[in-house]
């Protein structure tokens, strides 16, 4: 069936132990009121949530996948990023 | 078949269970069949809790009934006669304005039952309206948001809306026929005419309203539905899986 109004909203759920809302799927819907309501109905319906966002699509502007190598593997020589790379002496105790 | 022994207080749960299972069974026939994913799953919701509804208003019947009978007796060992649900809630699901109008308009009365029965000296009726409150009131909310929307939108669902308003409003006089528990027809109506002018629509006039579900008498609906719901529980007695 063509639902032609229906645009694509991604959903955001913070759980009860969670401190930040996370990425959990997307729902179609007209506006962002329905928007809540067919998140909440599909995506906490086993006590997952106490708060929903929900954004629009095609608000979100995504990195290309095609860019994957140029952003994301200069990163990966760069131990010493690490906290773990460096030894801290023991004078210091817990930092 | 049971034979019930009903009290005031027994037929008035019998009658509160029996309209919530109904019409939960009205809604989970949209399994399978609604417009998008997302309706469905929210239509199966609000059949899932209205069913929940009825399982704890159908302990609390067989308790003040004591005579052993379980939810089970209650929904699959009776025929149509000894159904005490509203007509509103047995008609068929029709397109999905109707759904919505009729969910709208049952959840607004029911909205005063469930907090005069938390209210209610009988304990379990009042536990029981309590978590059921707070699942109506979401109904409430999205066949409001819906109605308004359906109402508000093209010409086509504008019709729709209005035709299941129209088609629905002479079966909303049962909702307040006297029982243990009366909602206020003025009170209800306070409630939904400023969502049904947001929707554009127009209010019903009142005229005849129809009756009889109460005292069993029902409209050709009810059997076809409880045909289907009660054949595998009648063709294979006590089964369990």
């Amino acid at each position: 069936m063509t639902t032609p109004d229906t645009q694509l909203w991604e959903v955001f759920i913070r759980s009860r132990s969670g401190l930040s809302h996370r990425h959990v799927g997307s729902v179609h819907a007209i506006d962002s009121t329905l928007a809540l309501h067919a998140a909440r109905d599909v995506y906490t319906r086993r006590g997952e949530g106490l708060s929903i966002w929900v954004v629009p699509s095609a608000a979100i502007t995504a990195s290309d996948p095609a860019d994957k190598a140029m952003l994301f593997e200069p990163a990966e020589s760069k131990i010493y990023r690490h906290p773990t790379f460096y030894d801290v002496p023991d004078e210091v105790g817990h930092m | 078949m049971i034979t019930t022994r009903e009290s005031p207080l027994v037929r008035f749960l019998l009658g509160r269970a029996d309209d919530a299972l109904i019409l939960g069974h009205r809604l989970s026939e949209w399994t399978g069949h609604a417009p998008i994913l997302e309706e469905e799953l929210a239509l199966a919701n609000m059949g899932l809790d209205l069913i929940g509804q009825a399982r704890g208003l159908y302990d609390a019947a067989a308790d003040a009934e004591a005579c052993g009978h379980t939810q089970d007796d209650f929904a699959y060992l009776r025929d149509v006669q000894h159904w005490r649900n509203v007509l509103l809630v047995e008609l068929p699901r029709g397109d999905f304005a109707f759904t919505m109008a009729r969910q709208f308009l049952y959840a607004a009365a029911q909205e005063q039952v469930h907090a005069a029965a938390q209210q209610s000296p009988h304990a379990p009726l009042a536990a029981l309206a309590a978590k059921a409150a707070k699942e109506n009131a979401y109904h409430l909310r999205h066949s409001a948001e819906w109605l308004i929307r359906l109402g508000d939108g093209t010409d086509e669902s504008h019709n729709r809306a209005q035709t299941a308003l129209d088609r629905l409003w002479p079966y909303t006089g049962e909702l307040f026929e006297a029982d243990q528990i009366t909602p206020d027809r003025a009170q209800w109506l306070a409630e939904i005419a400023p969502v049904i002018a947001r929707a554009t629509l127009t209010l019903p006039k009142d005229g005849w309203m129809q009756t009889g579900g109460r005292a069993g008498r029902h409209s050709e609906h009810l059997g076809h539905l409880l045909a289907e719901m009660q054949h595998i529980a009648r063709s294979h007695p006590g089964a369990t899986w």
